[in-house]
């Protein structure tokens, strides 16, 4: 296990120590203390390394994540695993708006509560929110599912493309174009296994399936009130 | 026409409205038919005050001129230097905006990349992320980092050689862009994760920040990411330029570029257009006052663009105190784009040369701002790139004319004073003296 002392050593060190991990590294563990909610903390990382933040964070915790796996134990600032390519993090607490941002790939796991906008345009990654999360979520989303074990709140999937929603208590509501889908066979392994992944013991089956209507796709006058 | 009654008694001649005009008129037609507005590409197309309203005055006994092919007048710029330790290097002050594969073909961008490679200065990417032959081809690329995120990817932020964060674009200032489902080919909907056939959006604002505090930590997060290597620049439209350049400053970009409302879009509404914004020649002077007042001018690079297409255009940006320049739609000319050996095809299309703006609908003859295959083959990157090289030269060597006319050794050497405007409105916009006179209106002192 490597030890880092943000406080003492620094942002730019510590990034710059992290990327400086070759895809063969040996030291494939590291501890972070001391993060007293940094910004930018383990952005960048493309390396199959597993980091561990001591603490909470600030803005953009994980940021384009690629191979790394980063656990926080305390809560995520706004954008934790932002633009994620790939690789696993972990949020023990709560985390803040943006949460997994235009993810393309990995597995964001947030273990209390996400604010508003999680999964904003996200194009591909997983998510799994083991309680509630925030008005507008999933604004815009392309690709990816999102699971929610507890409550949505306002707005869930406006504007949606691809991505499925998975939403184990209430939505508050829907946004435009976002409707209630039946859950097929197929979409209860997809829970089952990312359930399993993020360690969360809650049932496939108690979760609803939400996702684009499609009515938006293409522009007609007639759906402008929609918009 | 029949030009008395039946009782003989003159009429009066046909009188068109100032108001309701033949375009005017068309608009309405056009709206009452389908119930939508009017999308197309490019800038704005009703005059507004430009860098035409402004004169050089030239050498004088107070000011003597340098030998046009004798003495030399530098052109080259260094953008970036406030922070990263690899700033670009330019040998020329005119680049390439921003310009998404999608709305454009790839050899189009391959065009691009090869044409300002080859005349020493960079080319820009845009929405839908980085192609490898823009990449390929581009000594210099500047990697949009644009709101809907589409095709951002660490990789190729990583090859970039700088990045260029867009807040805002002159054509549509708080608005985001759309791509219809015409031009979403089955490679532009892998690269932005899209299905096929879709009309896409473009978000207007950031899904991960909002206001100045914000663009300050993602500015750090982006840095960290590239090692402090690469410049940042901020983009932003021509709204209110002396507030934006000035936020952009405290976050801590390297450069900021400034879009008046001439610049081109590949898609959005007509209305937004013409109407949001304000022209380039406005929004340099506040800009280039937010610098100086941060002391900044010069350290921080302030890249005009906006309906530049002269020598004589990056002159007058850079004597008003920008560093540098950006084309877009004068790049696409250069290309081929409105050319008039496709007239008959325009015709076609319902419009002339010098007229075609419907990018959107992917039906280019002049196989530039299409993804259709068969009009793709009609263009051909080394030319295009030959042409775009041999523009940019020409612009330079017009800006030089200027510049050792007015007896500058650098083009950065040019200043307010050796301007005069042609109008009122020039006058006050570009704070130099009306032409015969001493005064600009709101100068101070004056009372006006």
């Amino acid at each position: 296990m490597q030890s880092f002392d943000l406080e003492a050593q620094g942002l730019r060190e510590l990034n710059a120590t992290l990327h400086a991990q070759a895809d063969d590294t040996n030291q494939t563990a590291w501890e972070i203390d001391n993060p007293k909610g940094a910004h930018a903390i383990a952005v960048g990382l493309d390396a199959p390394i597993e980091v561990t933040v001591k603490g909470s964070t600030g803005y953009y915790c994980a940021g384009m994540n690629q191979q790394a796996t980063v656990n926080v134990t305390g809560s995520a600032g706004p954008g934790v695993a932002e633009n994620m390519m790939s690789g696993k993090v972990v949020i023990e607490g709560d985390a803040s708006q943006y949460a997994g941002a235009t993810g393309h790939g990995g597995l964001l796991v947030i273990k209390g509560n996400a604010s508003s906008r999680c999964g904003i345009s996200m194009k591909g990654i997983n998510i799994v929110v083991h309680g509630n999360i925030g008005h507008m979520s999933g604004f815009m989303a392309q690709s990816g599912n999102m699971v929610v074990c507890g409550d949505a709140g306002d707005a869930l999937g406006d504007s949606c493309y691809e991505a499925r929603f998975f939403v184990r208590g209430s939505v508050k509501s829907l946004g435009a174009d976002c409707e209630e889908k039946e859950m097929r066979p197929e979409h209860i392994e997809i829970l089952k296994e990312l359930l399993a992944e993020a360690e969360c013991d809650a049932k496939p089956e108690e979760f609803k399936r939400y996702g684009s209507a499609r009515n938006l796709y293409n522009f007609d006058v007639d759906n402008a009130a929609a918009y | 026409m029949k030009t008395h009654d039946d009782k003989g008694i003159p009429h009066t001649s046909p009188r068109q409205s100032a108001t309701f005009t033949n375009d005017i008129n068309s608009d309405i037609r056009r709206a009452a038919a389908t119930g939508i507005y009017d999308i197309r590409g490019g800038g704005a197309k009703r005059k507004v005050p430009s860098f035409d309203d402004l004169l050089f005055m030239g050498a004088s006994i107070s000011r003597y001129p340098l030998e046009g092919y004798r003495e030399k007048c530098e052109t080259s710029v260094t953008i970036g230097g406030r922070y990263a330790s690899n700033p670009i290097e330019l040998d020329i002050p005119i680049t390439i905006a921003g310009m998404s594969f999608g709305a454009l073909s790839g050899p189009a961008k391959e065009a691009l990349g090869r044409g300002a490679s080859a005349a020493g200065t960079s080319t820009t990417t845009g929405d839908g992320g980085m192609t490898p032959e823009e990449r390929g081809h581009s000594n210099k690329l500047v990697y949009q980092y644009l709101p809907s995120r589409y095709g951002m990817n660490p990789n190729d932020l990583r090859k970039a050689d700088a990045i260029e964060i867009v807040v805002g674009q002159g054509a549509k200032p708080g608005g985001g862009g759309m791509l219809l489902g015409q031009k979403i080919s089955d490679r532009v909907a892998e690269m932005r994760n899209l299905p096929k056939g879709i009309d896409q959006r473009s978000a207007c604002r950031h899904p991960d920040w909002t206001g100045p505090d914000d663009l300050e930590i993602k500015i750090l997060e982006l840095r960290e990411i590239t090692g402090w290597k690469v410049p940042i620049y901020v983009k932003v439209a021509g709204a209110r330029p002396y507030y934006d350049t000035t936020l952009a400053i405290k976050a801590g970009a390297d450069a900021v570029v400034l879009d008046g409302m001439q610049g081109g879009t590949a898609a959005t509404q007509d209305v937004f257009i013409e109407h949001v914004g304000q022209p380039s020649l406005a929004i340099v002077r506040p800009a280039v006052q937010a610098l100086q007042d941060l002391g900044m001018h010069r350290k921080v690079q302030l890249i005009l663009s906006g309906g530049i297409r002269s020598g004589a255009d990056v002159a007058k940006a850079m004597a008003l105190g920008a560093d540098a320049v950006a084309i877009g739609t004068a790049a696409l000319i250069a290309l081929g784009d409105n050319d008039p050996k496709w007239e008959a095809e325009y015709n076609e299309l319902g419009t002339t040369t010098g007229a075609y703006d419907d990018w959107h609908e992917g039906k280019d003859p002049a196989g530039i701002t299409t993804q259709d295959p068969e009009l793709m083959k009609r263009f051909d990157p080394v030319e295009g790139g030959r042409r775009l090289r041999n523009y940019l030269k020409v612009m330079t060597l017009e800006a030089q004319t200027i510049a050792r006319a007015c007896g500058k050794n650098h083009l950065h050497n040019l200043e307010p004073e050796d301007l005069v405007a042609l109008t009122m409105e020039a006058a006050a916009m570009a704070k130099v003296p009306l032409a015969g006179t001493d005064w600009w209106p709101g100068k101070s002192g004056t009372g006006f």
